[in-house]
């Protein structure tokens, strides 16, 4: 080990004629660096950069397991003209509709609330931190079984309210179609079915706390004096949080919903659990559930199609670069910075 | 002294309602947040006459429940049928978190420095092209890893669990943002007392690092305890399960026994919770880095 710092160090005189002189020192500085980043970098190409290549290069073959004849773009194809993967893009589009906006907000009005003078602030955060660090394997088995139409305890309190209720996890049908019968209004659109609003309970449970935190930190660095200023020229509290706090959080807001509409696009394990969870019990969500991610899990380890599966993921990266990049035109737009 | 209080009075309790509903809207809130947890407990200690009745609270607490589950899956270690001694699901995870912590520490510690300090062509390049990875979503690698994983004839072995998540493009930027606010000073005295930058990184940069080293080392433990999906394709036997591959063949096969379920959700959760209560001011600050960088 002191060997192999000595020589690194050049505390000893390099044996390479080219290693010396101040060139040599350039050299010697350079191929550490190469020597450092080398091991990640192996991981990284090999596990990370290279597969998505090896990914492309499988879209394009019929693979069933095995490498099958060259197809060109037919899984491509095949993907975009079958209702299951519209089916899915839907359902992932309503997932983050339904979720990203609703967890965003009440996290700024946490965090905002959080911020001001309050007693136990620190208490309150970690408890709103919690679910972000359970396994979602296990929370979502409790939200499954807490969401149970005959025993779980959601329904026990809708009941007690006097409240209609849901039959949730087992419910495909529409949010709005469900609520329509309940109230008597014939809604022209049926929404997202009951599961999957149940799955985005979830998602805004699981992810409110990370928001929060991050919203408390974007808070923590707007400069006290800025309030300071604007009070004495006789701003409000609204006027402050409108003109001050709203477009200073801004930069931290966007990075969030970002991160959120990303995250979304891949939603697998939460909803895989939710749905496996209620699986013994008679009916089911009937694929409304079934978001981009678990659509191609179950094309690739379900029926091995590995071909087809992989065009479907290629075409969900592009999706996700695209919403990333009509986000990232929108944000440029609304993102003030210091 | 009483005209001024007479006068301030008015305003006073309009001050404390306001007061009240902030306090009532977090507290309501966090029992929001926290009830999934208090009723998971609950329920892992009720009989599964009292689940099926839906009743809240269990007439009393069956901590058996706890040791029927844990026997009823291979939670812990066992020997199997032809004596073979077997790890169990809790020891598995043990195990490949703490390969692909110390991993990760190693690989990512060495890159995330060279691309702080170091200076070689084609840094910023590579860096970029690092961070440009993180872009692409699972999905799209995981077909071509197991693939690669088959042809190394990694399936079904602690090799294929681990070696794949041994470097994060996370983790090293995390890590270099740390390294960078470490001064140039620091650096240039070193140089003068004839160190490189080996021996910087381990007696300099490595002990200010404290807090970003803590910060990776939980993130990585919480992210392979917490793994499921990578594992659920490449661990085939049940030897081989990670706890959450475990919790989820448990929950499909109970069915009906949600207590027992209720009981495996606890003790897969608590432990990440308790790491949590422990570590919490590191675990924000990391949260919070990651949010302000990014």
């Amino acid at each position: 080990m002191v060997g192999l710092s000595d020589a690194a160090e050049g505390g000893v005189q390099p044996r390479f004629g080219f290693l010396s002189g101040r060139r040599g020192r350039y050299l010697r500085e350079a191929l550490q660096g190469y020597l450092y980043i080398l091991p990640a970098t192996i991981i990284l190409v090999l596990f990370h950069f290279f597969p998505v290549f090896y990914a492309f290069y499988i879209s394009l073959h019929k693979w069933f397991i095995v490498k099958g004849p060259y197809i060109g773009f037919a899984n491509y194809h095949r993907a975009l003209t079958t209702d299951k993967f519209w089916n899915a893009i839907r359902v992932t589009l309503w997932y983050v509709v339904g979720t990203v906006p609703i967890q965003l907000f009440l996290a700024l009005v946490i965090a905002y609330l959080l911020f001001q003078k309050i007693r136990g602030k620190e208490g309150l955060r970690m408890i709103y931190f919690l679910p972000y660090v359970t396994s979602t394997v296990a929370s979502g088995a409790v939200f499954a079984k807490m969401f149970n139409p005959t025993f779980g305890p959601v329904n026990k309190v809708l009941a007690a309210l006097g409240l209609p209720m849901l039959r949730w996890m087992k419910e495909p049908r529409g949010i709005f179609t469900v609520l329509g019968e309940q109230l008597g209004i014939h809604f022209p659109f049926a929404g997202p079915s009951v599961a999957l609003v149940t799955i985005m309970f979830f998602v805004i449970w699981f992810w409110v706390g990370y928001d929060t935190t991050i919203f408390l930190a974007g808070l923590g660095a707007i400069p006290y004096e800025l309030y300071e200023a604007a009070k004495i020229d006789g701003a409000g509290r609204w006027q402050l949080f409108r003109h001050i706090t709203l477009p200073l959080l801004s930069p931290t807001t966007f990075f969030l919903s970002l991160v959120a509409v990303i995250g979304s696009f891949k939603a697998f394990n939460h909803v895989f659990i939710m749905a496996a969870a209620s699986a013994n019990e008679i009916g089911g969500p009937l694929g409304t559930t079934t978001t981009m991610a678990i659509l191609i899990y179950n094309n690739a380890f379900g029926t091995p199609t590995f071909g087809y599966a992989s065009a479907m993921s290629f075409l969900l990266f592009i999706l996700i670069l695209i919403v990333s990049l009509i986000q990232n035109y929108i944000g440029g737009k609304q993102v003030h910075y210091m | 002294m009483s005209t001024k209080a007479a006068r301030a009075r008015p305003f006073r309790p309009q001050i404390q309602l306001g007061r009240l509903f902030i306090y009532l809207f977090l507290i309501s809130g966090a029992l929001l947040a926290l009830f999934p947890f208090i009723w998971m407990v609950l329920t892992s200690l009720k009989t599964q006459t009292e689940v099926a009745r839906g009743a809240f609270w269990p007439e009393q607490f069956r901590w058996f429940n706890y040791i029927e589950a844990w026997g009823e899956a291979e939670w812990g270690p066992y020997f199997d049928v032809h004596g073979k001694w077997v790890p169990g699901y809790f020891l598995n995870t043990l195990f490949i978190a703490f390969c692909t912590v110390t991993a990760n520490l190693f690989t990512d510690v060495l890159a995330a420095y060279a691309f702080a300090r170091i200076r070689f062509p084609g840094k910023n390049v590579i860096f970029f092209t690092f961070l440009a990875t993180m872009m692409i979503p699972g999905e799209v690698t995981i077909i071509p890893n197991f693939l690669l994983v088959s042809k190394l004839g990694w399936v079904n072995s602690y090799l294929g669990l681990i070696v794949p998540w041994t470097a994060s493009v996370f983790y090293i930027f995390l890590l270099r943002q740390f390294f960078i606010g470490i001064p140039d000073d620091l650096y240039d005295a070193a140089l003068m007392d004839g160190c490189g930058h080996f021996r910087f990184l381990i007696q300099i940069v490595l002990p200010l690092s404290k807090a970003a080293l803590v910060t990776v080392i939980l993130f990585s433990f919480i992210g392979s305890w917490n793994a499921f999906l990578w594992p659920l394709i490449v661990a085939r036997d049940v030897a081989l399960y990670p706890i959450q591959v475990g919790l989820r063949s448990f929950i499909t096969e109970m069915g009906n026994e949600v207590h027992l379920m209720m009981a495996a959700a606890t003790f897969v959760i608590v432990p990440v919770l308790l790491l949590y209560f422990f570590t919490q001011k590191q675990f924000t600050e990391g949260i919070a880095t990651t949010g302000l960088k990014g």
